[in-house]
C-alpha cells in the first residue's frame, strides 16, 4: 500500500495498445458478491443512520439527529475514549517493543528462528473467543496471575482483574499487547534481515553508536514493516469486539465499553437500530481517516 | 564485531522469554482443561494425571458436534468460492486494461481496511427479509457465507493481483500468439504456477472464517444447529463458566484445535501471508 502512487502513472506494464474489455468477465463475479454483501451493507448502514427505527416498525426520517444525539452522548465518547487507550497497548506498545527487540537482537542469522517464529506468532491465529477464554483464566480471582502476585510478595494487589473498575481496560490492553507483539517482531526480525550490511558497516566505520546506529539505519530500513504494523494494529484496535464481548461485555459498569460493542448493544438490545447505525458509521469513519493518515505520513515520496 | 558469544546468548535469552510469554496463557488453559472439576484448580498447577474427562463433557454439552459441522461448511465454502472468484478479479486486474479498471480497484482494497462491524445491521434485516425475494436467510448457513465470501474478494484480489503481475508478461504473450484464449492462459499457464499463492490465501481465508465471532452472534444465534464453534464456545463459556472452569477451557481448547493442526502443517503459508500481503503493495 505503499509505492501505489508512484508506480501509478506509468501504466501497470501491459502491452501496450492491448485493452481488453474482456476483463470484466473475470471481474464481474467477484464484484458482485463485495457489493451486494459488504459495500453495499456499509452504505446501507449509512442509510439507516438516517432514520429513528426500533427495528420493527415503521422508520422515521431524522436526518442527522442521531448524529447530533452522539456528539452529545457520554457512553459513546468514553467508547471512543477507551479506544484510544487500547490504541497504545494494541499498536503503540506492540510496535515500540518490538522495534527495541529487534535493536537488541544481533544481526547475525538466528538459528531456530522458525521455532521462535511459530511460538510468537501463535497468538494471531486464534479466535478471539477462545483467546478471551483463555485470558479469563489468566485473569481470574485463582487464576495465575494472581497467584504469581502472592508468591512474589504483592499479595496487595490481588484482585479480580477484568471485574475491577480502574484495572478492566488496561487488562484488556495487555491481552492485545499479547496479541501483537509477536507479528511486530517477527515482521521487524525479517526485515531488518533484509537491510543491506554494507549500511551497517558504513555507520560503524562512522563510529555511531548502538543508538544512532538504530535510528539512522535500522528504523530507516524498517519503515515499510512499522508503517504495515501500524496500520494493522491500530484498526485492530479499534475493530475490536470479541475479546470484549467473551470477557467484560464492557463492563463493569461502561469502563471497558468500546464503539462496536456500543453498537452492538443500541441495535440488538436496545432496539435503537439508527442510532446504532450512525455509532457504526463512525466508526468506520475512524477507521478510514486514521489509515488515511498513516498511509500518507508513510508515503512521504523523498526516498527509495 | 563484537557479536561474541554473549550477544548470541542474549538474543536467544530474549525470544526464548517473549515466546514464553506468547505461550503460556495457551498453556494455562490446557492445564486447567486437563483437571477435574473436582480438583481445586488455583494458579499454575499442572494436571498431575491425564484426565479428558472435561474434553468429553464439554464436547457434548456444548453441541461442538454441530458447532464444528457449521463452521466447517462455512469455512470451507467461504474458502473455496472466494479463491475461484479472486482468481479471476485478481487475474484480471493483475494483466488486463479495461474500462473502469482504476476505479474500481480501489473501491475494492476499501475492503480489506474497512470494519466488516459497520455491515452487520443491514446484513441482519435484510437476511431477515431478503428483499425482492422476501426469502429468510437468518439462521441458516447462508447468512454467514454470503458476507464472509465477499469480505475474502477483497483481500483476495489485492493478494491474487499482486501474483499475476509478478509473473513475467513475455509468458503471457508467447501464450496468446500461440493463439491461447484469455481463459486458456489462465488455465494452462498461469494457475499452475499460482498454486502456492492461491494455498497461501485459502489458509488465511479459512482461519479467518473459522475465528469469526460476531456475524455468527447476529446472524445464527437463533438456531443451534447453524452455530459456529466459537459461538457455541461463547455461549457455552456464559452458561458454564461459574460452574466448571475446567469444562470451559476444555471446550476452549477443542475450538483452537483444528486451527492449530492448520498452523502446524501449513504454518509457512500463514507466515508468508501474514507478512508478504502486508509488504507487498
Amino acid at each position: 500500500m505503499v509505492s501505489r502512487r508512484r508506480r501509478g502513472k506509468r501504466g501497470r506494464g501491459h502491452a501496450p495498445g492491448d485493452p481488453r474489455n474482456i476483463g470484466w468477465l473475470y471481474v464481474l463475479p467477484g464484484l458482485l458478491f463485495y457489493l451486494l454483501f459488504t459495500l453495499g451493507p456499509l452504505l446501507h448502514t449509512v442509510y439507516y443512520s438516517l432514520f429513528s427505527w426500533d427495528g420493527l416498525t415503521a422508520k422515521t426520517w431524522v436526518g442527522l439527529a442521531n448524529y447530533s444525539e452522539a456528539v452529545h452522548d457520554s457512553v459513546l465518547r468514553a467508547a471512543f475514549l477507551h479506544s484510544a487507550i487500547l490504541i497504545v497497548f494494541y499498536a503503540v506498545l506492540p510496535v515500540s517493543v518490538g522495534l527495541l527487540l529487534t535493536a537488541a537482537l544481533t544481526r547475525t542469522a538466528i538459528r531456530g528462528f522458525r521455532f521462535f517464529r511459530t511460538t510468537l506468532f501463535l497468538p494471531q491465529l486464534i479466535a478471539g473467543v477462545v483467546i478471551a477464554q483463555a485470558w479469563s483464566w489468566v485473569y481470574d480471582a485463582q487464576g495465575p496471575l494472581n497467584r504469581f502476585l502472592q508468591l512474589v510478595g504483592l499479595g496487595s494487589l490481588v484482585r479480580p482483574w477484568l471485574g475491577d473498575f480502574t484495572w478492566a481496560l488496561p487488562s484488556i490492553g495487555v491481552i492485545g499487547t499479547w496479541v501483537t507483539f509477536g507479528l511486530c517482531m517477527v515482521l521487524f526480525v525479517a526485515g531488518v534481515q533484509k537491510i543491506p550490511i554494507e549500511l551497517y558497516d558504513a555507520a560503524r566505520v562512522d563510529g555511531a553508536g548502538a543508538v544512532r546506529e538504530f535510528f539512522a539505519v535500522t528504523l530507516p530500513g524498517l519503515r515499510n514493516e512499522v508503517l504495515v504494523a501500524f496500520v494493522l494494529t491500530t484498526i485492530n484496535a479499534l475493530r475490536n469486539f470479541d475479546i470484549i464481548y467473551n470477557t467484560t461485555a464492557g463492563g463493569p459498569g461502561n469502563t471497558t465499553i468500546v464503539p462496536s460493542m456500543y453498537m452492538y448493544q443500541n441495535a440488538f438490545l436496545f432496539n435503537r437500530v439508527g442510532y446504532a447505525a450512525a455509532i457504526a458509521t463512525l466508526l468506520a469513519l475512524a477507521i478510514f481517516i486514521l489509515a488515511a493518515i498513516m498511509l500518507r505520513i508513510g508515503d512521504r515520496p523523498e526516498d527509495r | 564485531m563484537t557479536a561474541g558469544r554473549l550477544d548470541r546468548l542474549g538474543t536467544y535469552v530474549v525470544l526464548g522469554a517473549f515466546s514464553v510469554l506468547a505461550i503460556y496463557p495457551v498453556l494455562s488453559i490446557l492445564f486447567l482443561a486437563l483437571h477435574k472439576k473436582t480438583d481445586l484448580v488455583t494458579g499454575f498447577a499442572l494436571p498431575t494425571h491425564l484426565d479428558l474427562s472435561s474434553f468429553k463433557a464439554a464436547w457434548t454439552e456444548g453441541h461442538f458436534a454441530t458447532g464444528f459441522k457449521s463452521s466447517f461448511i462455512v469455512a470451507a465454502t467461504v474458502t473455496a468460492v472466494s479463491a475461484v472468484l479472486s482468481v479471476g478479479t485478481g487475474y484480471a486486474f493483475g494483466t488486463m486494461r479495461f474500462v473502469g479498471d482504476r476505479v474500481v480497484f480501489p473501491i475494492i482494497l476499501l475492503g480489506i481496511i474497512f470494519p466488516y462491524e459497520a455491515t452487520v445491521i443491514p446484513l441482519y434485516y435484510d437476511f431477515q427479509n431478503v428483499p425482492l425475494l422476501h426469502w429468510n436467510l437468518l439462521n441458516t448457513y447462508w447468512a454467514l457465507i454470503l458476507p464472509q465470501i465477499g469480505q475474502s474478494v477483497a483481500f483476495g484480489t489485492f493478494w491474487m493481483r499482486a501474483f499475476f503481475k509478478s509473473v513475467p508478461r513475455s509468458l503471457i504473450e508467447a501464450a496468446r500468439i500461440d493463439g491461447a484464449t484469455s481463459f486458456g492462459v489462465l488455465w494452462r499457464v498461469l494457475l499452475p504456477q499460482a498454486m502456492p499463492a492461491v494455498m497461501t490465501m485459502s489458509v488465511l481465508v479459512f482461519v479467518y472464517t473459522w475465528n469469526e465471532f460476531l456475524l455468527a452472534l447476529v446472524l445464527v444465534s437463533g438456531s443451534q444447529s447453524h452455530q459456529t464453534a466459537p459461538l457455541g464456545l461463547s455461549f457455552f463459556a456464559g452458561a458454564a463458566r461459574a460452574g466448571d472452569p475446567t469444562k470451559v477451557a476444555a471446550a476452549a481448547v477443542l475450538v483452537a484445535l483444528p486451527i492449530l493442526f492448520v498452523y502446524l502443517f501449513l504454518q509457512r503459508h500463514f507466515v508468508r501471508g501474514m507478512l508478504g500481503g502486508a509488504i507487498k503493495e
